[in-house]
């Protein structure tokens, strides 16, 4: 189990988050990031730290 | 920290005939410390950026500016080169932050993963009319002309809301502009007539709105009428050439390798395989910033190199190879930071429909000149094929 925080602040709504981990994140109406699930954990929680790597604003924080 | 001096300035571009891409120097800049000067073409200089780690560094760095307005922004040629919003209003890709903020909230909406997942009817109609017209032409073709510029030129024109009866009109103009063989006149003139026609669409748009993007941005408000035409000449731009030369590229490597064709994970790896945008990011510093260890002071200009982040063996193993069976996500051949490729979504949707149109429905498609004659773009900031014959 892991907690997902997002900075909408610095979202640039590119999406990779949604391809990358479609269990945890979403766009909202404006596209900008939307967490579905904030204590992902087995694979969900594996797909929400590579969108976390990928996310090209850094808006993704995973609290171990 | 590391010094450098005149002697270890290497040349810009390196890319060449008989040798592969990226070019093998990047392996060489990748184990020095530092980085590494490159001259341009006008005698200026750059540091070139080959680590991934680096690479995404310094798209990231608020120290470190799109702004072509600022001195020291790199200008390697005429054509290669940006314009900055001062000179077009809306070509946001020259803006920092906080200036750039509202032109990618203003798009947003326009690239979701649900929006372009809806533009899947659309992109599959546009390539299967493609294909339908190379097949009642013959049994070859040229497949860059005839497919692959073809197809992201008709995408964009739906996209924007061009009416179809004037798509013809756009297509032909807008391969003119991409054309490395076009002279400088007649890119210009093709410009001029496409901007024309933007802002007379813009104006019709603004009485008559329909389901499209530059209807939408207009509604939307964000934006003035004037910065929409450059933001539409920048999507026109930015999702066309790039666009056609993937789509071109993995034609080829697909070819050679037909035991990935229909599987899903190749079009991560194509993008990163063959990073075709390896010299757009250009970059200046607006402070004194470290990067690896080197010390590159204000007004230094700087390119991250896409092909070399992506080829980083500290990234990606045997990186030369192209093998859809390994992560390629964490690749930056869209970029990253806050200027990541608005469009990759839909380049994404526009590759998978376009391999998926062409090998399933040419199943005896195969390139018809030996590898060894295919002419690739060695001279052009994107790397593609100038020519792709083909037969079935």
């Amino acid at each position: 189990m892991a907690r997902i925080t997002v900075d909408t602040g610095k979202c640039i709504g590119s999406a990779q988050c949604v391809l990358a981990a479609p269990d945890v994140f979403d766009q909202d109406d404006d596209g900008f990031v939307m967490v579905l699930d904030d204590n992902p954990s087995g694979e969900a929680e594996t797909t929400a730290r590579t969108a976390r790597g990928i996310c090209p604003a850094q808006a993704i924080t995973v609290h171990d | 920290m590391t010094s450098t001096d005149a002697a270890q300035l290497v040349p810009f571009m390196m890319r060449r005939p008989g040798a592969p891409f990226p070019p093998p120097e990047y392996e060489e800049f990748r184990t020095k410390p530092g980085l590494v000067k490159a001259a341009l073409p006008s005698g200026e200089t750059v540091w070139l950026v080959t680590r991934h780690e680096e690479v995404r560094a310094v798209l990231t760095d608020p120290r470190i500016s799109s702004n072509p307005a600022n001195e020291g922004f790199p200008r390697p040629s005429r054509t290669v080169g940006a314009p900055s919003a001062d000179e077009v209003p809306g070509w946001f890709v020259s803006l920092d932050p906080p200036d750039h903020n509202r032109f990618r909230k203003a798009l947003i909406p326009e690239f979701t993963v649900r929006r372009i997942r809806s533009l899947r009817p659309a992109v599959e109609e546009i390539v299967d009319r493609a294909i339908d017209q190379m097949l009642a032409r013959g049994d070859s073709a040229e497949l860059v002309e005839d497919f692959s510029l073809t197809v992201p030129s008709l995408v964009i024109s739906s996209l924007l809301g061009v009416p179809k009866v004037d798509r013809d009109f756009f297509e032909e103009k807008t391969k003119v502009l991409v054309t490395l063989t076009s002279t400088d006149e007649q890119r210009d003139k093709a410009s001029e007539h496409l901007l024309r026609y933007i802002n007379r669409l813009i104006t019709i748009k603004s009485k008559r709105p329909g389901d499209d993007l530059i209807s939408r941005l207009l509604q939307g408000g964000l934006l003035t009428p004037q910065e929409l035409s450059g933001v539409a000449m920048l999507l026109l731009i930015a999702g066309h050439e790039t666009t056609a030369n993937n789509i071109s590229l993995g034609v080829v490597t697909l070819l050679q390798q037909k035991q990935w064709i229909g599987d899903e994970r190749t079009i991560e790896e194509l993008l990163r395989y063959h990073s075709v945008a390896d010299l757009v990011a250009l970059r200046v510093a607006v402070e004194d910033v470290e990067i690896g260890g080197q010390l590159v002071r204000k007004g230094e200009g700087i390119v991250p190199l896409v092909a070399g982040a992506n080829h980083d063996p500290e990234m990606f193993e045997r990186p030369h190879e192209f093998d859809p069976s390994r992560p390629a996500t964490g690749h930056v051949a869209f970029g990253y930071g806050v200027h990541q490729c608005l469009g990759q979504n839909l380049v994404r949707l526009e590759m998978e429909v376009a391999y998926r149109g062409l090998f399933g429905r040419i199943p005896t498609l195969e390139v018809a000149v030996p590898l060894e004659e295919l002419q690739f773009k060695y001279d052009g900031v994107l790397f593609g094929l100038h020519a792709l014959p083909v037969r079935w």
